[in-house]
């Protein structure tokens, strides 16, 4: 199969007045397993749809390896899409709704019946194929849509949340599913959805999308620790931003918050928030060199965490401690000292 | 006990008259004693066997023809982003406004053999075409007056086809014609059926029409004919009902058949609404130019009858040679009985349809009383009685039964009449107070129960207002369609003062110089029941806006 990677360069597009995507341009290599993470309304699922050619037309070029799709109608672009609602047409038999494809591609009738079977093969449904739509779990409706799909052997494969209507534990393991069948048939492949962890777990790189502006492109692990600004900080995990400023002294640079905390940083930077993730912070009784002065206002049994709420460096800071090792749960009111291990803080 | 009442009251008004209709079939006139002769002589008389091929003909055509006109009218609203599609919504629905034996007198003025197209034709291109003769013209007439029924429920179906439904089907290359017939055509055949059968089974058992077109040889007509001119004891009358009948067990049974299973609503979760794209211009010209075509001859019968009412006199000439109110001044003067009795009935009847619907709606969602089911049944079945087999049943159960102090029988008194429309009504007021009821959730009851209030108080203080909005669109749908309803009426007037308008509308379009002042008083028809349909479509919008505004989930 032909590897095609997908270049969007300038997308702008609107629904009348509203403008959904504000200019957008990435670059997806060819193979890639990508994620578009954003809220909902954030313009992710225009832009898979407009990939796809359904919606309006985008201004900007989209390209499928080297070819502009922009304006070409959806039939002709050879692009394999899985719709969040699986869409299986309730009146034809699985085995049909995975042949529609392959008929309308005129392929001979004896090589529709081995790449149906092979492609339900592939998700492990053979069985079912002459079962209607209607008698199918969830998750069997979702593995027949991917082989619906998949065996029109398209260029890239869009999958519009996928997952968002099967129950937490299979969603874990059609997520697993999903990216073993990737790396199996090497598609480049769009993943949208608005779980985080979903994104983290799947993807080789993400784009997350706020208000039709891409914030920040990278891998999950870059993204997490290298937010480049605040609405990515907040919308990867749990984030702690203390406000304030940078002091620079020689090469000793240091965070100055609110309340006159100082938090010593590896290096200078620019940017009036430093963003400390609950699992950096940890609690002590005595002051020390990078602590902060706080109060407990709440407290939150997790099971193999204890979540307390903070009040320092002028914010409401989360911070988690492992439950168990003989450690004891601290009230709520108790004064208490903050140390932030700053070695990876962030300055936004 | 109200379960009870209204068991025997379905038992009396519908079961009794109906098995009379089917057991007098059955018997031999003379003796009484059981006999198949009738069915014999039924099928050895030539005209009964072309009566039955042509109703089935005429039938069958009107649903092609009610197809042809409904199929694009559907699609483009439902498809497109077409901004005449509000009005062809709206419009479509005219047709079901006027009773379609009011129309067909209009309809021959416009495409009968000296009618304005045909005059038209014949001065300018020297050829006429035989619209609206024989059965042509009842197939013209009912397929006009029916195809909204096809009309409302594929729009339905079409609408519930998710749009993800077409794109992942565009997705994998299917487009144009192809996408139509492979996916969106089969996803909205259950809506379709469910119509295409309703056209069947009305055309079938419609007396009016055909007999106002002076076309008898069909079933409706020539069971109407015996029995009003050889009377109630010759038994090929009630062959007849027996075989109307059955044909509209049998299409109603189909439809389900089809249906059973194949609920297609794919709107749904995740899914993105009905898929509706922008036409091109060239694709806005064609659009327009077939839905204006067919909203003209839609409302032909209308013009027409606007047209006739007004006009002096309108005979071998494409247009009425002159425009007066006199026809309206002798409706007036002649039909105020008419007018007054249809008011009378169809209140009683609407009246009693929503209490009767009501209590059915209470006692099958809400009790576990025994056998509940087969009251709404019961209720639903009055739907596959065709009106003159009602009236025929009526004549037969309740010419022998007297009404107290009168002395004269129960079937020719006016009250009659009012059951017969109460009966044939049942099941649209039936539905709509079953909707309303689903949509009192049980919880709102529970919380007045729990708050100590007793069933009775319940139902009043909480069911009962919250149903209204749907109880009353139940009243109006009821009342406007029973104000003009001829089949059943027909055979059940017994004196011009007891008439109702629909019958007033068939006795006057009998003359010539009365068909002035029977356009006049089908005008009124018609506009009694589009305030009827405005109304009970205003009261249901109304309600949901109450209904959103307090949810709040």
């Amino acid at each position: 199969m032909t590897k095609a990677g997908i270049k969007i360069e300038n997308v702008h597009l609107s629904f009348g007045q509203t403008e959904v995507l504000k200019g957008v341009n990435l670059d997806i290599k060819p193979g890639e397993f990508f994620a578009f993470l954003g809220p909902s309304g954030s313009g992710k699922s225009t832009l898979l749809r407009a990939i796809a050619g359904f919606g309006p037309n985008p201004k900007g070029r989209i390209l499928i390896g080297d070819w502009d799709v922009v304006g070409l109608d959806p039939w002709v672009r050879n692009v394999g899409m899985v719709f969040q609602s699986y869409a299986l047409w309730p009146h034809l038999r699985i085995r049909d709704n995975v042949a529609f494809g392959l008929k309308e591609r005129r392929v001979p009738p004896e090589q529709i019946k081995s790449k149906v079977d092979a492609a339900l093969e592939l998700v492990g449904l053979a069985h079912l194929a002459d079962r209607m739509p209607n008698q199918l779990s969830g998750g069997q409706q979702q593995r027949i849509a991917l082989a619906r799909t998949i065996v029109v052997e398209p260029k890239v494969l869009l999958l519009d949340e996928p997952l968002s209507n099967l129950d937490a534990s299979l969603r874990v393991q059609m997520r697993r599913e999903l990216l073993r069948l990737q790396r199996q048939l090497g598609l480049t492949t769009i993943f949208v959805t608005h779980d985080q962890e979903e994104a983290n777990t799947t993807s080789d790189r993400m784009a997350v999308l706020d208000d039709g502006v891409i914030q920040q492109v990278g891998t999950p692990q870059e993204l997490y620790d290298k937010p480049s600004n605040l609405f990515v900080a907040n919308f990867l995990g749990t984030a702690n931003i203390l406000e304030g400023y940078v002091e620079t002294d020689g090469d000793q640079a240091r965070f100055v918050t609110k309340t006159g905390d100082i938090l010593s940083l590896p290096q200078g930077g620019t940017g009036t928030n430093i963003l400390l993730r609950p699992q950096n912070i940890s609690i002590q009784q005595q002051s020390s060199a990078n602590a902060l002065r706080g109060k407990i206002l709440h407290r939150e049994f997790l099971g193999s965490q204890v979540r307390y709420l903070i009040d320092a460096g002028g914010a409401e800071l989360v911070v988690d401690q492992t439950h168990g090792g003989g450690r004891e749960w601290l009230g709520t009111g108790s004064k208490v000292y903050l140390s932030a291990n700053t070695s990876n803080a962030v300055v936004i | 006990m109200v379960a009870l009442l209204i068991a025997l009251l379905l038992l009396g008004l519908l079961v009794i008259p109906v098995a009379q209709v089917i057991f007098v079939a059955f018997q031999d006139p003379l003796t009484g004693a059981a006999t198949l002769q009738n069915f014999a002589d039924f099928l050895a008389t030539s005209l009964f066997r072309e009566s039955f091929w042509n109703s089935f003909y005429v039938s069958a055509m009107s649903v092609v023809l009610a197809t042809i006109i409904a199929l694009p009218l559907a699609y483009i609203t439902t498809r497109f982003h077409f901004s005449g599609s509000i009005i062809i919504q709206s419009l479509g629905f005219i047709p079901l406004i006027m009773p379609p034996f009011v129309g067909a007198v209009a309809m021959q003025l416009i495409f009968g053999r000296n009618g304005t197209i045909n005059l038209l034709l014949r001065d300018y291109f020297g050829f006429t075409i035989p619209f609206m003769d024989g059965l042509n013209g009842v197939i013209l007439v009912q397929s006009i007056h029916y195809f909204p029924f096809i009309l409302i429920n594929l729009s339905a179906s079409l609408r519930n086809i998710d749009r993800s439904m077409e794109e992942a089907a565009q997705n994998l290359g299917s487009h144009g014609l192809r996408l139509f017939r492979r996916i969106v055509f089969p996803l909205a055949m259950p809506g379709y059926i469910a119509g295409a059968a309703l056209v069947f089974i009305k055309v079938f058992d419609d007396l009016g029409t055909p007999l106002l077109l002076n076309v008898n040889n069909m079933l409706a007509p020539q069971a109407f004919l015996r029995i009003s001119s050889i009377g109630i004891s010759d038994p090929m009358g009630y062959v007849i009902s027996c075989i109307l009948v059955v044909f509209s067990v049998l299409s109603l049974w189909a439809s389900f058949l089809v249906m059973r299973g194949k609920d297609y609503a794919t709107v749904q979760k995740g899914g993105g609404g009905t898929a509706k794209r922008e036409l091109k211009s060239s694709e806005k010209v064609l659009a327009y130019g077939v839905v204006i075509f067919i909203l003209l001859v839609v409302l032909s019968p209308h013009i027409g009858l606007l047209l006739l009412s007004f006009g002096t006199i309108w005979s071998f000439a494409p247009l009425p040679d002159a425009y007066t109110l006199q026809n309206y001044v002798t409706m007036w003067e002649g039909s105020k009985t008419y007018i007054l009795n249809t008011f009378l009935y169809a209140g009683i009847a609407a009246t009693l349809d929503v209490i009767i619907g009501t209590a059915i709606a209470y006692i099958v969602i809400r009790t576990g009383i025994f056998g509940r089911k087969w009251l709404d049944y019961l209720a639903t079945a009055a739907l596959a009685v065709p009106g003159v087999v009602l009236g025929i049943g009526y004549l037969r159960t309740f010419h022998s039964v007297d009404v107290p102090f009168s002395g004269k029988p129960l079937a020719s008194w006016w009250v009659i009449i009012a059951l017969a429309l109460m009966i044939r009504r049942l099941p649209y007021a039936l539905r709509a107070c079953t909707a309303a009821l689903q949509q009192v959730s049980l919880a709102l009851e529970e919380a007045a129960e729990s708050l100590g209030a007793t069933k009775r108080r319940t139902i009043q203080k909480i069911v009962l207002p919250l149903m209204t909005g749907g109880i009353l669109a139940g009243f109006v749908t009821s009342f406007a369609t029973a104000a003009v309803e001829l089949s059943a009426t027909i055979m059940l007037v017994s004196s011009n003062s007891d008439a109702p308008l629909a019958y007033g509308i068939y006795l006057f379009m009998q003359t010539p110089s009365g068909r002035g002042a029977g356009a006049a008083l089908g005008i009124v028809a018609v506009i009694v029941v589009a305030i009827g349909t405005v109304a009970s479509q205003f009261i249901i919008e109304r309600d949901k806006k109450l209904k959103a505004s307090n949810d709040v989930h």
